[in-house]
């Protein structure tokens, strides 16, 4: 359990640059449809609901909830929880939690928006943590 | 336009390595299509058809036909639809056959991921960029779809445990299986938790080898002595993570298994043996929830004591063993659905788990992720008269 997990680096294509721009500044974007109103994720040029053109960027607030989770125990860098967290704009998006219990996780547990460098001159993904409890 | 009564399959093989380090995959894949064709009574200069997936090597299907030495094909199709592609393929020849375009078509799967290592490119694919560093792996990301079917439905892991104890029951008659000893519930729920909420007892093998099917027009049926197994009908649909519209607790059986049943004008209850693709326990409870064996979210209960074990449940299951007990070639199990659900029509499954006048069978599989994105396929099929 000694190795270092690495993270697969992102490449950036031009529909995707404005994404992984955002991503250097610490900003999750998302892509909403001015033709339905609809949020979607990954980003696409074109809207996979009703297929308009008519996309446009939209930076997430970075707050959701874990609609479900797995946690890796057999890793040779020991374990990691991937899940899918909803953002509370609507999108339910994989990514992984981190600086969690894993086995405080639940379905339904608020989490935050926190990137996570990849090394080099790759850009950081968005991972979640636990949100702060409400006190 | 249907494709019922319209071909058959003539020809099944099953290789019978389950680690390959002293051949080649193309070799794996030319034993399993010499295996088919002799089982049906055919030769490579037979065939006109021909269908292979991504584990062809290679070009694919060109690499393959130019190995093979098949210069005689009118037809040929390369559809990737992970493990589920094989059951597709049926499909797909039984359409060409039934508009002319080829008379036998052959389809393959090898692989031999125990002795050399397969890379997975997904070169300039839009998801990569977004998913590569989540460490998705078919352990964990079946394991979310997993989790939620408990979270929504109240399914236990206990429940999914009786799908690896039918299995193993089956797989104690089958020589060539991997695992042939007869596991308890206990046994599950002991085995090391993998990724939660999937122990190593609810995760299928990892299995060299491969299979074969050969599937002809009726006028060379006829032609043949073999039992004649008449496809009835099929479906095929695909799911993915809809822009964002995630929904963990349905598959794409949900339609490729009703568009099957009305094709061949029969239901559930009709079914007398079921091979149901099991990459994991999760995988069979989804399918046989999709597919209206029982209620959605009712899964649990239907697989719970011995309910899918030859002789004693009322939905026999995968009676080879399965890709949980028997056999998994090339992380890709739809082909070994074929091939005992023609085993099961002609009466040639193991005596011991042989069902008694096995007349209407049906196949289905899952191919690519559960929890990510998946290609469904289910076929039904009948023993001739």
């Amino acid at each position: 359990m000694n190795e270092t997990r690495k993270l697969a680096q992102p490449e950036a294509t031009p529909e995707t640059q404005p994404f992984w721009d955002a991503a250097r500044e610490g900003k999750l974007l998302i892509k909403r449809c001015g033709g339905c109103g609809e949020a979607h994720y990954p980003p696409r040029a074109i809207c996979p609901f009703c297929h308009s053109a008519d996309t446009a960027w939209e930076k997430s607030k970075g707050a959701g909830s874990v609609y479900s989770f797995s946690i890796m125990r057999r890793s040779p860098t020991g374990p990691y929880t991937i899940a899918y967290v909803q953002l509370d704009e609507g999108p339910r998006m994989l990514t992984n939690i981190i600086d969690a219990d894993p086995d405080s996780l639940a379905i339904g547990g608020r989490v935050c928006l926190t990137f996570t460098e990849t090394g080099g001159d790759a850009p950081p993904v968005p991972m979640f943590r636990p949100a702060p409890q409400a006190s | 336009m249907s494709i019922k009564g319209k071909a058959y399959i003539a020809g099944a093989f099953e290789h019978p390595l389950r680690k390959a380090p002293d051949v080649s995959t193309p070799q794996l894949h030319a034993e399993c299509a010499m295996g088919a064709l002799a089982d049906a009574g055919l030769s490579l200069d037979d065939v006109d058809g021909y269908f292979c997936s991504g584990d062809a090597p290679g070009f694919g299907g060109l690499s393959m036909a130019d190995y093979l030495g098949l210069t005689g094909l009118s037809h040929i199709d390369s559809t990737e639809t992970g493990g589920s592609s094989y059951i597709l393929h049926v499909s797909h020849a039984a359409q060409a056959i039934a508009m002319g375009k080829c008379t036998v078509a052959l389809i393959t799967l090898a692989g031999r991921p125990r002795s050399e290592q397969v890379r997975w490119p997904r070169p300039n694919s839009f998801e990569g960029p977004f998913e590569a560093w989540c460490g998705g792996s078919t352990h964990n990301t079946y394991g979310m779809a997993a989790m939620r079917h408990i979270h929504e439905f109240g399914t236990t892991s206990e429940q999914l445990a009786w799908i690896k104890v039918a299995a193993s029951q089956h797989a104690q008659y089958n020589e060539h299986a991997m695992l042939r000893d007869v596991v308890t519930v206990e046994d599950v729920l002991q085995s090391p938790m993998i990724s939660d909420p999937l122990h190593r007892l609810d995760c299928c093998v990892v299995s060299d080898g491969g299979g074969a099917l050969v599937v002809v027009a009726p006028e060379v049926m006829k032609s043949l002595d073999r039992p004649a197994v008449k496809i009835l009908g099929a479906g095929e649909a695909v799911k993915g993570q809809n822009g964002g519209k995630v929904d963990l607790t349905y598959s794409a059986a949900a339609k490729s298994g009703p568009a099957a049943f009305a094709e061949a004008g029969v239901t559930p209850a009709d079914i007398k043996y079921a091979s149901i693709y099991d990459s994991f326990t999760i995988t069979v409870l989804m399918q046989i929830e999709d597919l209206g064996f029982c209620e959605k979210g009712k899964g649990g209960a239907f697989v719970t004591d011995g309910n899918l074990i030859s002789g004693s449940g009322k939905l026999p299951f995968n009676t080879d063993g399965g890709g949980l007990c028997n056999n998994h070639p090339t992380n890709r199990g739809g082909m070994t659905k074929v091939i005992e659900a023609v085993r099961q029509l002609r009466g040639e499954a193991h005596p011991a788990v042989q069902v008694p006048n096995c007349d209407l069978a049906l196949a289905t599989g899952i191919g690519g992720s559960l929890g990510i994105r998946h290609g469904a396929a289910t076929l039904i099929m009948e023993r001739a008269a």
